[in-house]
Formats: C-alpha cells, sequence, structure tokens
C-alpha cells in the first residue's frame, strides 16, 4: 500500500466545556473512498473543520503527503489539495453551470474572460466524469445532484488530492445517489484520496473500501468495509457491543382494548424527505420514534403537524380525515408539537418567559381575546411551578435560559392547550440530566392522564423506558413497529436498524 | 427546463425572458406611438430620449451594479445633485479650470461609494439605511454649498450644450448621448468580461458562495457602490451639461426612477440575475412614456408617475412567476 | 443607575432632553408657554405641532417594522389622503359644513386603509419582501395624488376642516389632542389585547411564530393597513394645517423620517420587540432638530446633514459588527444588557 496522501496523529481539539476531539488518529490513502463515522456529536464535523482549517488543533500533527502542515482556512486547504463539498451546495444558481466551474479563476486575454475556452474545458470536464449536463445551462435549474456533481467537478479540477464530502447524499434520491457514486469511484480510481461522510449505513457499504469510526470524540478504530458487520459497526458507534446475536422476538400488537385513535396516518410520506407510513396513536399511548440521525425521525413527525405538507396519504384527527396544509389545523384539532431545534424553530427569544409560555393559547384563541392578566398570570405561574422553571421569573427574556429551562417552556407552551396528542422532538437533546428525567416522568404522568404522546429520541434507553410502543426508521424509511413489551432491548432495536428487517 | 423556446441555436433563457418582455412593450409602445401621433415614428424622437434620459441611464446603469449584488442605492440622485453643485460652485465660483473639477467631481462620487459599501459591508448595516444616510448628507452638502440655483457660464460647457452631431439629415446627436452608450458598453463589458463583473453577480446569487468559493467579496461588493457613485456623478455632470445649471433641488427621485428602470429592465432586486442592456431598455420605456404622454398632449404629467407604478407591479408580479418556478427542483 | 441607563427609552429621552436643553441655552425663552386668546403658545407647543403628523406616521411605521416589514409608501399616503379630502370639501357648495368635512374625512381614510391593505396583501399573500412591495405604491402614489388634484395645489376654506391640522381645543392644539388620542389607543391595542405579543414574535421568529399556530398574514395586513390609516390622518394634519392639498410635496420624505423616528427610538429594524413611546419621541427629537436648526438661521435643507448624521451614529451604535470592531480593544464589551427585567415589564403593561 502507498504511503497516506493525509495523516492525523494525535489530534485533540476541545471546546469551552466540550472535548470535542481526543487524540486522534486518522489517516487516508490515495485511491480510496474513506467513510468517517459516528453518532451526533462523535467528532466527525470538528475533524473535518480541523482538516479544513476552520478549526486549529489543540494537539496533535497534520500531515499531508509526509509533511507537517498547518492548514489555515478553507481556502489555504485548497490550496494545499484538500477540496470540502458541503451538502448545502456552495455554488451560484444563478450562475451557468461551466461558469460555477470556473468563476475567479476564469481563464482571460487581455483582461476578457474567454467564455469560449471556459465552456470547452468545461465540457471537458463535464465529460470526463460522466456528468451529463449543458455546460450552458444554469445551475439553478439542475437537479440537486447535478449541482454537487458540479460542486465537486469544480473541486477536483483546482485540487485533486484529498475530497472532503460531508453528507453529500442527504438530500438526494437513489438515482442520484447512484449518479454520485458513480463519479466517486471513478475519482477514487484517478487516485483521489475521498473522505465520506453519510447518515446512511446502506451507501457507506455501498460505496466505502475503509471506515474509521469515532465515539465521543475518540477514536474506535478504523476497519476495512468488508471486514465490519453492520452489527459490529452500530456497536461501535454507539459503544454497546451486540455480542449475542439472538433472533428478536418481535411480539404481536398489543391486545388492549383501544378506544379510537387520536391520530391515524395511512401511507403519508413526502418526496425526498420521508418514505410513506402508516401510524396509529391511541388515546394514553406514548409512540417513541427509533433510529439513527439522518433516519427520518423528525421528517415524519413534522407531517403529522403540518410543519411540513405531505404529498401523499391521509390523515385522520380523532377519527375525522382531516387536510393538514399547516401547523394551524393540527393545532385546532389538539395536537401540539416542540420542534427540534427550540431556538430556531420554537423559542421567541425577543419575548419574555411568561410570553412564551401563553403564546400558543394565545394564537389560537386570536389577537382580540387576550388572556386577562391575572388568567395569565395564573397558567404562567401554575405551569413554570409544575415544570421547575428556574429562574422562576416570567418576565426574564426567554433567550437568558438554559437549555433544558427553554425546553420545559415549550413544554409549558403546549400543555397549557391541552393538547391531545403531544409531538416531541428530541425534548431531551443537549439539557441536563436532572431536567431530562423530569421530562421523561412528565411524559409518563401525561399518558396517565390520557394524552397521546409521539416521543422522538435519538436514545434508545429512554425511548423504551417510557414508549408504549416503538416505531423504527431508517433511511427515511419506516422500518419495523415493536410493541415495548419486557423483552426488547435497545440492542434489539439497533440490530434492527442495523440489518433492516422489516417486521 | 430551462428553455422557455425551442433547443437549439437560438435558446431564450428564463433569465433574458423579462427583458425580452421590455423590449417588446418598448416597440409596441413606439409602433402605437407611430401610428397614434404623426411625427412620433422619428429618428429624432429616438434620439430625444436618449438626449432627455441620458443622465438617467448612467445613473440606472451603476445602480445595477448595486442591485445586482443584492444591494440598492438610494443615495444617487442626491449624490448627483450634490456633483453637479460641486461642479458649479468650483466652475463658477472659485473659477476653478474644467480639467480639476470634473475628475474630482467624479472622485467625490467614487468617495461617497465607497463610503458607503464600507459601511455596508463591514459594519452590516442594510444598505437602504446606509444609503438613505449618504442620501440625506448628499442632499444637505447641496444646500451648505447653495441654497440657490447656479447657473453655469463656463465656456466649456455652454458650447458642449450646444454641440450637436448630425445623424443622417434631420436626426442630431449630443455629446451626452454618446458618453451614456459609452458608459453603457464599458458597463457591459465589465459585467459580462471582468472578473469583478463576474464576481458582482456571484455576490448576488450567494455572498456565502462567493465566499467559500474564494471570490474578493469584500472588495466586490464595495466595488458596485463605488461604481454606482461614479455613475451618479457622471450622471449628476450630464444633468449639468443639459440644463446649464445646477440646484439642490435637482434630480429629486430619481432614485425611484433609476430604481424602476432597472426592475423594469428585468434585473431582480434580490440580485444576481439582469442585464445593463435590459436597464437601458427600461430607461428607453420610461422615456418612451413620457414622450407619449407629451404628444398626447392631453394628458398630464402625473400619469407618468402612474404608469411607471403600474409598469413595476406587472414587472414584480412577472419576476416573482419566474422565480417560484425557478425554485423548484 | 444602571436600571436607568439600561431602559430602552433612556437614550432617546436623553437625546431630546440635551437637546431641548440646548435650545434653552441659545433661545432663553425657549421653554416659556403662554396663553393668549385661551389657546396655548410656544417653541414646545410648536414642535408638538409641528411633529404630530411625523408621530402618527412614525407610529403605524413601528407596527409595520414589529413584524419584520417596512413600509416606504406612507409619504404617498399621505398625499393622497389631504389630497382627496382637499378635493372632496372644495367639491362642496357650503365648505364649512361640518357633515361634508366628515364625509371627506372618512373617505380619505378609507381611501388610505385600502392602500395599506393592499400593501398589505403583497406582502402577506403574494410574498414580496416588503421594501418592494411597498416600493409600488410610493412610485405611483405620488401620480394618484395629483391625479386626484388635476396637478394643482387644491385650496379650502373650511373652518371645520382647519380644526384637524391648525385648529384648537380645549386650550391645545387640536392635532396633539388627536395624536394623543391615537397614541393612547394604539397603546391599549396591542397592550391590552394579545396583538403586540403576536406581532412581536412574528417579528421576532417567523417560523417558530407559524409553528405556535399564529396566523400571521392576518396580523400582517392589519399592521399595513393601520399603518395606512395613520398616514392617511397625518395627510389630513398636514392638508388641513395649511388649508391646501399640495400632491407634490406633502408628505415628500416622510417615510424615510417615518423609519428614522421608529429606529432613534429604539425599535430595531429587524422587527420583534417594538415601543411605541419610543417612536413617539424619536419623532420628537427629530421635529426637535428641525426647530432647532430653523431658530439658529441655518437653512431649514440643511437639516440633511445633521440627519445623516444622527442616521449614522444610531445605526452604527446598533450594529453589533460595528461595535465588534471599534470597541474590541476595551476591556469591556460597551452594549447595554438586554431590557432589565423591569424595563420588560413596564412595555408589557405599557
Amino acid at each position: 500500500m502507498p504511503g497516506a496522501v493525509l495523516e492525523m496523529i494525535g489530534v485533540s481539539k476541545g471546546f469551552p466545556g466540550v472535548r470535542a476531539l481526543a487524540d486522534v488518529d486518522f489517516r487516508l490513502f490515495p485511491g480510496e473512498i474513506h467513510a468517517l463515522m459516528g453518532e451526533n456529536g462523535a467528532g466527525k464535523s470538528t475533524l473535518i473543520k480541523v482538516l479544513t482549517g476552520v478549526h486549529a488543533a489543540d494537539a496533535g500533527e497534520v500531515r499531508l503527503g509526509g509533511d507537517r502542515v498547518s492548514v489555515t482556512g478553507p481556502q489555504h486547504a485548497q490550496t494545499l489539495g484538500i477540496s470540502t463539498v458541503y451538502q448545502e451546495v456552495n455554488l451560484c444558481p444563478n450562475l451557468t453551470v461551466a461558469e460555477n466551474v470556473f468563476i475567479g479563476r476564469e481563464p482571460s486575454k487581455a483582461g476578457a474572460i474567454r467564455w469560449r475556452e471556459i465552456r470547452r474545458r468545461a465540457a471537458e470536464l463535464l465529460t470526463r466524469f460522466h456528468v451529463d449536463v449543458d455546460p450552458g445551462v444554469r445551475l439553478g435549474a439542475c437537479s440537486l445532484a447535478i449541482q454537487q456533481l458540479v460542486a465537486i467537478v469544480r473541486a477536483v479540477d483546482i485540487s485533486a488530492k484529498v475530497l472532503i464530502l460531508d453528507e453529500p447524499t442527504s438530500s438526494l434520491d437513489r438515482d442520484e445517489v447512484e449518479q454520485l457514486f458513480t463519479v466517486m469511484r471513478r475519482l477514487r480510481d484517478d487516485g483521489v484520496a475521498i473522505l465520506f461522510v453519510s447518515h446512511f449505513l446502506d451507501q457507506v457499504y455501498e460505496v466505502s473500501d475503509r471506515m474509521t469510526v469515532l465515539r465521543n470524540g475518540r477514536l474506535v478504530g478504523e476497519f476495512p468495509t468488508a471486514d465490519l458487520s453492520r452489527i459490529d459497526l452500530v456497536g461501535h458507534m454507539t459503544g454497546r457491543m451486540l455480542s449475542t446475536l439472538e433472533q428478536l422476538h418481535v411480539p404481536e400488537e398489543t391486545a388492549r382494548v383501544q378506544a379510537e385513535p387520536v391520530l391515524k396516518a395511512q401511507g403519508v410520506g413526502r418526496r425526498g424527505s420521508i418514505a410513506p407510513f402508516d401510524l396509529e396513536i391511541h388515546p394514553g399511548e406514548v409512540v417513541g420514534l427509533a433510529g439513527l440521525l439522518g433516519s427520518g425521525r423528525t421528517e415524519a413527525v413534522r407531517l403529522m403537524f403540518g410543519a411540513d405538507v405531505a404529498d401523499s396519504g391521509t390523515v385522520a384527527l380523532g377519527g375525522k380525515p382531516v387536510s393538514l396544509r399547516g401547523p394551524n389545523i393540527a393545532i385546532d384539532h389538539g395536537v401540539a408539537f416542540c420542534p427540534e431545534n427550540r431556538k430556531s424553530e420554537g423559542l421567541i427569544e425577543d419575548l419574555t418567559v411568561g410570553e412564551n409560555i401563553v403564546l400558543a393559547l394565545q394564537a389560537a384563541n386570536g389577537w382580540l381575546r387576550p388572556l386577562s392578566q391575572a388568567k395569565r398570570q395564573e397558567l404562567v405561574g401554575r405551569y413554570m411551578t409544575a415544570l421547575r422553571i428556574n429562574p422562576a421569573d416570567p418576565d426574564m427574556p426567554a433567550r437568558n435560559l438554559s437549555g433544558g429551562n427553554q425546553q420545559k417552556v415549550l413544554l409549558a407552551r403546549w400543555l397549557i392547550t391541552q393538547p391531545k396528542l403531544l409531538i416531541l422532538d428530541e425534548p431531551t437533546r443537549g439539557i441536563d440530566v436532572g431536567a431530562k428525567a423530569e421530562i421523561q416522568k412528565l411524559v409518563v404522568s401525561l399518558a396517565e392522564d390520557g394524552v397521546a404522546v409521539l416521543f422522538v429520541s435519538a436514545e434508545l434507553e429512554e425511548v423504551l423506558r417510557i414508549s408504549h410502543k416503538i416505531e423504527v426508521l431508517r433511511d427515511r424509511r419506516l422500518i419495523a413497529e415493536i410493541g415495548n413489551i419486557g423483552s426488547v432491548t435497545p440492542e434489539g432495536i439497533l440490530e434492527i436498524i442495523a440489518n433492516g428487517t422489516t417486521s | 427546463m430551462t428553455t422557455l423556446g425551442m433547443r437549439g441555436p437560438v435558446r431564450i433563457r428564463r433569465e433574458h425572458a423579462a427583458v425580452l418582455v421590455t423590449f417588446g412593450l418598448l416597440v409596441a409602445m413606439f409602433a402605437a406611438g407611430s401610428i397614434v401621433y404623426p411625427g412620433f415614428g422619428s429618428g429624432q424622437v429616438v434620439v430625444d430620449l436618449f438626449i432627455d434620459n441620458g443622465f438617467l441611464l448612467v445613473i440606472a446603469i451603476g445602480m445595477t451594479f448595486v442591485i445586482l449584488t443584492g444591494g440598492i442605492d438610494l443615495s444617487v440622485g442626491a449624490v448627483a445633485a450634490l456633483s453637479a453643485m460641486l461642479c458649479a460652485f468650483l466652475l463658477e465660483q472659485w473659477h476653478w479650470p474644467v480639467a480639476a473639477v470634473l475628475p474630482l467631481v467624479l472622485l467625490v462620487g467614487i468617495g461617497f461609494g465607497f463610503g458607503m459599501g464600507y459601511v455596508i459591508h463591514h459594519f452590516e448595516i442594510q444598505p437602504f439605511i446606509a444609503t438613505l444616510a449618504g442620501m440625506f448628507l448628499a442632499r444637505g452638502l447641496c444646500f451648505v454649498i447653495s441654497i440657490d440655483q447656479i447657473s453655469i457660464t463656463n465656456p466649456f460647457f455652454t458650447e458642449w450644450a450646444q454641440t450637436r452631431i448630425p445623424l443622417g439629415e434631420e436626426t442630431n446627436l449630443t455629446p451626452t448621448v454618446l458618453i451614456g452608450l459609452a458608459v453603457l458598453a464599458g458597463a457591459f463589458w465589465t459585467l459580462h468580461y471582468t472578473r469583478f463583473g463576474r464576481a458582482v453577480y456571484a455576490i448576488g446569487g450567494s455572498a456565502q458562495s462567493a465566499l467559500l468559493m474564494g471570490l474578493p467579496v469584500a472588495r466586490t461588493r464595495i466595488g458596485a457602490y463605488m461604481v454606482s457613485g461614479l455613475c451618479s456623478s457622471l450622471g449628476g455632470l450630464l444633468f449639468a451639461f443639459y440644463t446649464i445649471s445646477a440646484s439642490g433641488l435637482h434630480e429629486v427621485g430619481t432614485e425611484l426612477d433609476a430604481i424602476a428602470a432597472v426592475v423594469i429592465g428585468g434585473t431582480l432586486l434580490t440580485g444576481g440575475s439582469g442585464y445593463v442592456v435590459g436597464t437601458a431598455l427600461g430607461v428607453m420605456l420610461l422615456g418612451t412614456i413620457q414622450t407619449m404622454l407629451r404628444f398626447q398632449g392631453t394628458l398630464s404629467s402625473w400619469w407618468t408617475r402612474i404608469a411607471i407604478g403600474v409598469l413595476l407591479l406587472l414587472f414584480i408580479l412577472l419576476q416573482r412567476l419566474l422565480g417560484s418556478s425557478r425554485t423548484r427542483r | 443607575m444602571k436600571a436607568v441607563t439600561g431602559h430602552r427609552l433612556f437614550w432617546p429621552a436623553a437625546v431630546l432632553v440635551v437637546m431641548l436643553l440646548a435650545n434653552l441655552v441659545v433661545t432663553p425663552g425657549f421653554f416659556s408657554i403662554q396663553v393668549r386668546n385661551g389657546h396655548l403658545y410656544g417653541s414646545l407647543i410648536d414642535i408638538l405641532l409641528l411633529g404630530s403628523p411625523l408621530m402618527l406616521v412614525a407610529l403605524g411605521m413601528t407596527v409595520v417594522i414589529a413584524t419584520g416589514g417596512i413600509d416606504l409608501s406612507v409619504g404617498a399616503v399621505v398625499a393622497i389622503s389631504g389630497a382627496l379630502a382637499c378635493y372632496l370639501i372644495s367639491g362642496q357648495e357650503d365648505q364649512g359644513a361640518v357633515s361634508g368635512v366628515l364625509v371627506a374625512v372618512a373617505l380619505a381614510l378609507v381611501l388610505s386603509a385600502v392602500l395599506g391593505f393592499w400593501n398589505g396583501l403583497f406582502v402577506a399573500r403574494v410574498g414580496i419582501q416588503p421594501i418592494i412591495a411597498t416600493l409600488i405604491l410610493m412610485v405611483a402614489g405620488r401620480g394618484v395624488a395629483q391625479l386626484i388634484t388635476s396637478g394643482k395645489n387644491i385650496n379650502v376654506n373650511s373652518p371645520p376642516y382647519k380644526l384637524i391640522g391648525g385648529g384648537y381645543w380645549l386650550t391645545l392644539p387640536f392635532a396633539v389632542i388627536v395624536v394623543a388620542v391615537v397614541v393612547a389607543l394604539t397603546g391599549l391595542a396591542v397592550r391590552r389585547t394579545a396583538l403586540g405579543m403576536l406581532l412581536e414574535a412574528i417579528g421576532g421568529n417567523a417560523e417558530a411564530s407559524r409553528l405556535v399556530g399564529i396566523r400571521s398574514r392576518r396580523l400582517i395586513v392589519l399592521a399595513y393597513t393601520f399603518c395606512g390609516v395613520c398616514a392617511g390622518i397625518a395627510g389630513l394634519m398636514i392638508s388641513s394645517n395649511i388649508s391646501t392639498a399640495d400632491g407634490n410635496n406633502a408628505g415628500l420624505w416622510m417615510e424615510l423620517d417615518a423609519i428614522l423616528a421608529v429606529v432613534i427610538g429604539g425599535t430595531a429594524l429587524t422587527g420583534g420587540r417594538f415601543t411605541l413611546a419610543g417612536t413617539v419621541l424619536g419623532a420628537l427629537v427629530i421635529q426637535t432638530l428641525s426647530t432647532t436648526i430653523y431658530t439658529t438661521g441655518v437653512p431649514p435643507q440643511v437639516t440633511l446633514v445633521f440627519k445623516a448624521v444622527v442616521v449614522a451614529i444610531v445605526c452604527l451604535i446598533q450594529s453589533p459588527a460595528f461595535r465588534a470592531k471599534v470597541f474590541r480593544r476595551r476591556a469591556r464589551p460597551a452594549a447595554p444588557p438586554p431590557a432589565s427585567p423591569a424595563a420588560a415589564d413596564v412595555e408589557v403593561n405599557a
């Protein structure tokens, strides 16, 4: 095997309060597609940022072609021969394909850009990479896959040693992924070293030669893809070794006598975000959604709230068919939704804690029927006490609260409306242990009071602890539904995620 | 997808569509005018369009640069008026030579553009507000120079104002027209054949991407405002040539006409798409409306503003229509 | 002390007080208020009276800016409203008839509301950027005003109409009373109902507001309509004060002054938290500036230079990028803390 084109030795990187990378070694060889694997927060993006010079490493060294280098920024990385293509295509949609490949380094004569030369060279490059697109077309008119390929062509044409692809396939459909893989394989055969980051296990196994697994900022190991089973990979990523491959007993649907489902979805899906699925939730039932990051959990619950509009299927709320064209309609039918992204989609940081808490109820009432001052104080006070929101100052700007307390504010906001169905997307992520336990307890007690809860969490233990029923997602598809009886273990769910056993 | 017409050698791109609509409208209005009003369809009327609107053409071309980056420049009318005032003042009160005054005035315009561009880029002030302050400052400085109108008696100016370049038998050009056309050609070349010009488009498409692609975003954005400042200054001088006078009350509302011409010419106000040729057509269209009203005689001047408003409405809706299908993947 | 300087109204109020005191030093009789013929007279009253239209326009602008929008057409609406009212009154046989004036005023305000509604539809329904959507009316509006007046200045001779912008009632200028009433009603409407909170939510975080179920479109249309009505009343005052509708110059550049007043008052152009009291202070600062310059004998047009300086300073101080770059070397950040709990409480209850 030839020497590594890129090497990281003992690299560490810390942020205030977090150790993002600890003593990580990493090697990338010419002519390989190398997958970087790990759960959210494992240190993948920090590693990429150190490689591209966005962050400087606290310790350790980066070697390129055997020489120690210190990368000062993305531009510098590019001149060294390290190019990165992100999921969000960083090109200009208003310019042509050809121009996007050459902008900033246009061939020119006597100060004038030579357009014919640009078109000719762009056509050559695109043909070489089997990208089937007219170089004269505006980039914004091309599919996302083509845009991504154009970004790759540009990156490779500028410098062709190392190519980093950060989640390139997240928004692509199956055919487009194939197209991308074809180009990746071709580049590999030309000797380019490709670092590939993806949440899709199938894709990683399809295209990569080797993989490096990170967990909690530490290196777990470096493996040839062919030698690492999916079970072991998931085990390495999550830190749970599935030593015994016991056949999972998938229990039958619990035979409880149940009332009319609060929510019944049939064949609901949205192209490019989640394949059509069926889902039923009954009063007093907690349904957990499990799956790796990017498996389509958030996409699925957003459809149930009308935050995104489904393009197939039907939804019935409380037995009545409903067209979920927007959140208002879901809210009118007693559905509440705490989004995953607290700051950008949940909290209104300008407003006070108290205002944030009454916002949903007030929005439902309309502006002409304000809550009386007394009623408002009573409600805010009651829920701030019940949820133990700290500091207990309703007039403080919401931006000043800690993450856990912000989450409680969002919960309080919806509990005030007395919802029939509460959708919680990652309500416990990034909050401290105490608050986490309180929120879990709250969910259980709500269910005892007859509220239906749809609960998304990346933590399998949490899902198992509080759910009656678990829906397993993988690669933007709902692949299994399991009744949560005693024999279900995190390992069992992981196995389903890894092997894709369909119930 | 990208072609409205047939595929093949002649392709009609969507971004050309708005320019073509403007062109079609211009031709149609001119044809209508020629049929209805005797004497409308003469070469001199066409030339007069350029003579009467030469200063607006130059200013609108500068505005096109700024709007292509996704910004806006409200200061153009005020900077034009200030340039004319400064020029008249230096010539008439201080008796400076023309050769010194003209470059100095143009430099002042560029300086205004630089200042506003710098504040917009480096201090992240909204272009609308930064150029509003620039507008107040330039307009106020006009009145600091003089509250009253200054007539220009400088022989160089009066001679220029009377110069006519014969073109055919009954048609005469002024130097203003030639300057306007030269600026148009220069702007076209700059936007389409220099890296600066392409970076202007790239920033308007996505400033974030432009930065990540290694383009000089700061230089380009500030440069666009400098071009606008220069064009405003030059436009102010052309207006001074045209009227042989300068006043702080000149060119009030020119910024609106310039923005309207740019939008009607098919440039997206969000940036990244448009052509200076379209802007020229937009200026011509505004001029044609005014000429038609003049020929009509009974319709009053305020119909111009209403017509411009209606055109603006139509073109904004047209852009919206083209834009919404554009984002489709 | 910090509680005082940290209050969001502190800076606009301080600027106003300093300007007034400066006037007092130059003109010793500046603060004196006399009663003549049962009317109050004095420089301070003049500032209130002359600043009334701007206060109203800025009030409407505040509500629009709170939603994250902007309305460039207010100056044109000012011209249209005055033009229509004067046109209607001038056409009546008895210009002094109260009923005729009321009808004219009502129709002018209805038209203003329709124009604001039109802006709102463009922003909220068609989804066009506010600057662009309101630009259309800004360009066309002045033409419409001149269309109504046939390009001439329409003079009216109507005592009841004169009352609106130039008359006195209970010893006070009627216009000032109108402004006080409109500001009070608006304050009640936004703070006693949930309107203010919901508008701030929309301007503060549009996506979160959608997900919490706020019907943003209606509220945005409402905000623009209200802004139109405010501009309409201001137009009545201006034309009434000079008994003339001037389609060309009435309300010229008023949109810019109004935006300036809002910004000086402490409402951010990006939307969210707004303060009506701040806007009133901001409008008074601008009017005091104009009056001051006028009394010092500087040509009034030169006021623009001072305005430019004020805009530049206010915006630069508000710009985080500017603070970061300029105050970087200071040991402690110069930024005042966000509104203290006490201040926030005042806002909620104001």
